[in-house]
């Protein structure tokens, strides 16, 4: 168990302590209000080099990740995977190790292969690596960034603090993950911090859309999706990833809006205070109803937003950080 | 924020005696009071005064300090709270502080900026405070209110109000809130 991600690499959130998590969340809301400010920057990463490697497509996560080095006055190396030399062949090793020689402290990457980021972290164990989705595997700033947004909203509700709060507005908080299980890493992630921080997960998939590992998650599989929507506090949607062939897990995307996507129909079953979240980018009319998204309860855009100050949070706590005690 | 002040020791390695006081709470209440006044002197009036408190030890005596002023001067004199932690200059040496909120809602361009802080020791979190305050604008002037220097400066920084002046020596620590201000020594361990 990681007990701080401070001086470290963040790979996964499987083995992130709870209260690893609450001090992402609590450093990110500090970074919240450098956000508002008329000059979004900080000087805490001044002559740090992080290097941005995205071997596929990304708009959000690479965009906030850049965006959080910048405000925190670190240097970005960006490699278009598309037109560099990993076109030409490249291993990721050598790739990996050409980008080491021009002398760098952080790697933000994103890579088809689950592992990838474990991997690299080997390559360069004097770099921190900060995974931003490998494969089917992780995506552990998504699964924070989601957990923040979580305590947010909560915290904003009853007019609380959301620092102050910790962990405690999780405490059996009923959140109920659809939709493409089996290929998403966000739902690994986001399950990994939901439950750590003390929510009740369940999970509702067509069966061929469920990981056939599911019995040992931390999770309960629904019978139906129906009754389960007036189960949830907080309801999370997931992307049918076409790009790995999630098309041919259901038999037509028709019957998946109609058996497992959030259509206006069913969003009437929700809580009135039901919590919408997706991830991005969404397939409108296919897991989602474009009304339905765009209701006063999905806070998607906020999902969105709060990329930059979690990832400003990982970002300080990993590369700023050293392994010793905390000062007050 | 004295305790980050503290030279580069690992904070588990500190075991204290137990502490002196040295200023009551009725010391460091007339301290304040005189304090508000020396700041209203200085800038002829509290019209242009802004007091920045430093999280996190600065806090209370902004607070105070900012509801005097509004006594004496009538005037209610805007007030915010800065966290330096992402300006320090020792982040790669010392251990990422816990950070805490910044609420300054004000343009602090052409005000008389007061920040306030506990125990001005070596001068560091000052600097980082002046780095962190051009961010709200360019100030007419920054002054510098502390309850104690402790002395030890680093930096050519030098208050302009002090609550009291206690030379200390660097095996010595000083806790001060509004319940008044403590010495303690470190035993060797």
């Amino acid at each position: 168990m990681i007990q701080t991600i401070r001086g470290q690499n963040l790979l996964s959130l499987d083995n992130v302590s709870r209260e690893a998590i609450v001090e992402v969340l609590d450093t990110a809301e500090s970074f919240v209000e450098v956000n508002r400010r008329s000059i979004k920057k900080v000087p805490a990463l001044k002559g740090r080099v992080v290097a941005s490697l995205f071997f596929e497509e990304s708009t959000r996560t690479r965009l906030s990740f850049e965006t959080a080095a910048k405000r925190l006055s670190a240097d970005v190396l960006s490699l278009a995977v598309a037109s560099s030399s990993v076109k030409k062949g490249e291993s990721l090793r050598d790739t990996i190790a050409t980008i080491d020689a021009l002398g760098i402290d952080a790697v933000v990457m994103r890579h088809q292969s689950s592992g990838a980021a474990l991997q690299v972290s080997r390559y360069v164990p004097h770099v921190h690596v900060i995974n931003a989705g490998d494969g089917l595997h992780q995506h552990p700033t998504q699964g924070l960034l989601d957990a923040f947004t979580i305590r947010q909203v909560l915290a904003e509700r009853m007019g609380a603090s959301g620092v102050e709060s910790g962990s405690e507005l999780f405490h059996g908080l009923r959140i109920l993950i659809v939709g493409d299980i089996r290929h998403s890493r966000v739902a690994r992630s986001d399950i990994a911090a939901y439950v750590t921080l003390g929510a009740q997960v369940r999970v509702a998939a067509p069966g061929t859309l469920l990981p056939t590992d599911i019995e040992n998650w931390p999770v309960t599989v629904v019978d139906s999706f129906d009754e389960a929507l007036e189960w949830a506090d907080v309801v999370g949607l997931l992307r049918l990833q076409r790009e790995r062939g999630s098309g041919s897990f259901v038999p037509s995307l028709g019957e998946f809006t109609q058996t497992f996507g959030l259509t206006v129909e069913r969003a009437k079953k929700l809580r009135p205070s039901a919590i919408i979240m997706h991830p991005g980018p969404m397939n409108r009319g296919v897991e989602i109803d474009s009304r339905v998204a765009d209701l006063p309860e999905a806070v998607i855009e906020r999902q969105v937003a709060n990329g930059v100050p979690i990832r400003m949070a990982v970002l300080y706590l990993t590369v700023a950080g050293s392994k010793e005690e905390v000062v007050s | 924020m004295s305790s980050n002040d503290k030279p580069q020791t690992p904070r588990n390695d500190l075991a204290f005696s137990s502490k002196n006081q040295l200023l009551s709470h009725d010391d460091v209440a007339r301290a304040l009071k005189r304090m508000a006044h020396e700041i209203v002197e200085r800038n002829h009036s509290a019209e242009k005064v802004s007091i920045i408190g430093l999280q996190t030890g600065g806090e209370p005596f902004a607070t105070k300090l900012a509801d005097i002023l509004d006594e004496i001067s009538g005037v209610k004199v805007p007030f915010g709270l800065l966290d330096v932690s992402f300006y320090r200059d020792d982040l790669s040496r010392n251990p990422v502080p816990r950070s805490a909120a910044t609420t300054i809602d004000h343009d602090l361009t052409d005000r008389a900026v007061v920040l306030v802080d506990d125990v001005l020791f070596t001068g560091r979190t000052i600097r980082a405070a002046l780095n962190a305050l051009s961010d709200w604008g360019r100030p007419r002037s920054v002054q510098l209110a502390v309850m104690v220097d402790r002395g030890h400066r680093e930096l050519p920084i030098r208050p302009d109000y002090v609550g009291k002046n206690l030379p200390t020596s660097l095996d010595e620590a000083i806790t001060a809130n509004l319940d008044g201000v403590w010495i303690s020594k470190r035993e060797p361990s």
